[in-house]
């Protein structure tokens, strides 16, 4: 095993919309290659934390973020940096399967592409297919990549999405409730996925099941009220938490 | 967990109070008489125009004469002025409005897009004559000299810009229809790009798009259905639009090409001669032009309505 490395760093992280502070002052590392969960209450933050580190917040009209988020040692909130490349470094997955609207298959992974200028057929279909097989949805779609990608069912959505994220080769991936609109069975071959994807990205995800935060994350990262109030290593967290108002959250007595 | 009974609870019409009763019934009556209105209108309109089809048949619509002295009335030049002059007029104000929706609902701060949105309004409320006299006493000037001057010097090649220099004319009626319409398709694209879930911007954000390449994939592809109903619904407009382009277009039926002539449409002709129609003919004329226009403006408006409501709903559906 090679020594754990920063990927992403996190410190002294505010958000406000308008006025009001929604997260106070979280730091917290993300290693490479690694899943890092973000569990709490309903409300407390999660999907605020993870529009952060895209950047995604400052769309929101009226918020805005105070401290640092280091990216392969950036800092994505330097006045230099640009909003748009850091999304494609940085991927977000939604609550809700979103393809775009009125494309196909294919050109929903390869917009990101064509944003990027590439127009070559051959380069485009090469990278559409490894995207499409790293989601673990080539075999699914490989026939009927001209149909609209709001045809497949709400699983094959989501995959489709992670595929059109992967498109860009992101470093990180961020996802919010990725699972929470799908069946048991799709929910179950997105955490496949995202097990095997972390051999090449690392992934923030925010989840409402404590199995599937044990099940598929390395570190979790527990919030309430805009607090960070532990960050551990999964097992520990789960079995063995330091703080009481995470044991009584995972054991379910509130939130 | 047991839903509260809030609407199993609620009372049928028939078990509410009897002033209640009489209300709803008062007000069926009345949205009863705007239907039986309208259905009198249809009637009265189609009944006066029968003597004119009767006469000139369906050549009346493909006859370019409209000659009261010896009673040969045909309506193509005042379909082809109309027609003409909305098309201009759209192909004119669609880009403007798309933008200034664009800019109100996306890009402009908050302090900036309450007055100009407030501003957007009250443009709509201006009374029609009002355009038109800024039309006839503004507008037309500026488009003799230097407009009209400069196209007849370099371009009167183009079989549009030929002809003597007037100002008043269907380029003149254009814009003024271009300006009045604009309210109208913006107000509206605003509302259609109001009805895309932010998810869906974001989705296009969040792989690395910028703020243009957003608004053009997510606001103007998901749109394009609705953007196109703003856009009937302008032209709905710009088609019946009677009193400013009766003041500004000259009112002489021409089939000619050149945007500098008088023209004449379907409205400003009846503006313009209905009170003065001395023989049965000419008045059953005038009246199938507007059973036309009625029918076109019928036909155009519903579209738009369709077109709109589907997008709004596709949205609302998610
Ligand atoms: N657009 C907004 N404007 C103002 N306040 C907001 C907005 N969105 C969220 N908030 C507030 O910010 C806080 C954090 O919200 P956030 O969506 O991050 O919570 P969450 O942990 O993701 O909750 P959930 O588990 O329900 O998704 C909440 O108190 C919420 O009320
Ligand atoms: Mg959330």
């Amino acid at each position: 095993m090679k020594t754990d490395t920063v990927l992403l760093q996190i410190k002294n992280l505010k958000a406000y919309f308008s006025s009001t502070l929604v997260l106070k002052d979280i730091s917290l590392d993300v290693s490479t290659n690694k899943v890092v969960a973000l569990i709490g209450p309903s409300g407390c933050g999660k999907s605020t934390f993870i529009r952060c580190l895209n950047r995604m917040h400052e769309e929101t009209p009226e918020a805005h973020v105070q401290g640092e988020v280091i990216l392969n040692k950036q800092n994505i909130y330097a006045p230099s940096a640009d909003p748009v490349l850091i999304r494609r470094k940085v991927g977000m997955v939604f609550q809700k399967p979103n393809p775009f609207p009125g494309m196909s298959i294919f050109d929903n992974v390869a917009l990101g592409l064509r944003l990027l200028g590439i127009r070559k057929r051959s380069v485009l279909e090469e990278k559409v297919h490894s995207s499409l097989v790293q989601a673990a949805l080539w075999n699914e779609v490989k026939n009927i990549l001209k149909r609209p990608g709001t045809s497949l069912s709400g699983g094959q959505q989501q995959r489709l999405c992670i595929a059109r994220t992967l498109a860009t080769t992101p470093s990180v991936i961020l996802m919010d409730e990725p699972t929470s609109a799908l069946d048991p069975v799709s929910t179950m071959r997105i955490e496949e996925l995202i097990r095997h994807l972390v051999q090449t990205v690392t992934v923030v995800i925010v989840t409402h099941n404590m199995q599937q935060a044990s099940r598929i994350s390395d570190n979790t990262a527990f919030l309430l009220n805009g607090e960070l109030v532990e960050y551990e290593k999964t097992s520990r967290l789960f079995t063995n938490p330091s703080d009481p108002r995470t044991e009584q959250y995972i054991t379910g007595r509130f939130g | 967990m047991p839903l509260p009974k809030l609407f199993n609870s609620y009372p049928k019409i028939k078990e509410i109070h009897i002033s209640d009763r009489l209300f709803f019934h008062i007000l069926q009556i009345l949205a009863l008489l705007v239907l039986a209105a309208f259905a009198a209108l249809v009637l009265l309109i189609f009944l006066e125009s029968i003597p004119a089809l009767k006469k000139f048949g369906v050549s009346f619509f493909f006859n370019p004469e409209w000659d009261s002295w010896k009673e040969d009335f045909g309506a193509l030049a005042m379909v082809w002025g109309t027609f003409i002059s909305s098309i201009l007029a759209l192909l004119i104000a669609v880009p403007i409005s798309i933008g200034v929706a664009l800019f109100l609902n996306e890009l402009a701060p908050v302090w900036l897009a309450k007055p100009l949105n407030f501003c957007l309004e009250m443009l709509a409320a201006i009374p029609s004559i009002v355009y038109g006299l800024w039309g006839l006493f503004v507008l037309a000037p500026i488009i003799r000299s230097p407009i009209q001057e400069f196209l007849g010097k370099y371009f009167s090649f183009l079989p549009f810009f030929k002809g003597p220099q007037y100002g008043i004319g269907m380029m003149s009626a254009a814009v003024v229809l271009a300006i009045m319409i604009i309210p109208t398709i913006s107000s509206i694209c605003k509302e259609v790009f109001r009805s895309i879930p932010s998810s869906h911007k974001e989705a296009v954000l969040g792989i690395g798009a910028t703020k243009w390449e957003m608004l053009k994939t997510a606001v103007l592809t998901g749109g394009r259905a609705g953007i196109i109903g703003a856009c009937i619904m302008g032209l709905g407009r710009a088609l019946g639009e009677t009193m400013a382009v009766t003041m500004v277009i000259g009112n002489k039926p021409s089939l000619s090409l050149s945007l500098f002539e008088p023209a004449q449409t379907m409205a400003s002709i009846l503006a313009n001669q209905y009170a003065e129609a001395d023989s049965a003919l000419h008045l059953s004329s005038l009246t199938a032009v507007a059973l036309a226009l009625f029918i076109i403006s019928l036909i155009v408006n519903s579209s738009s309505f369709i077109l709109v409501w589907n997008t709004q709903k596709k949205f609302s559906r998610g």
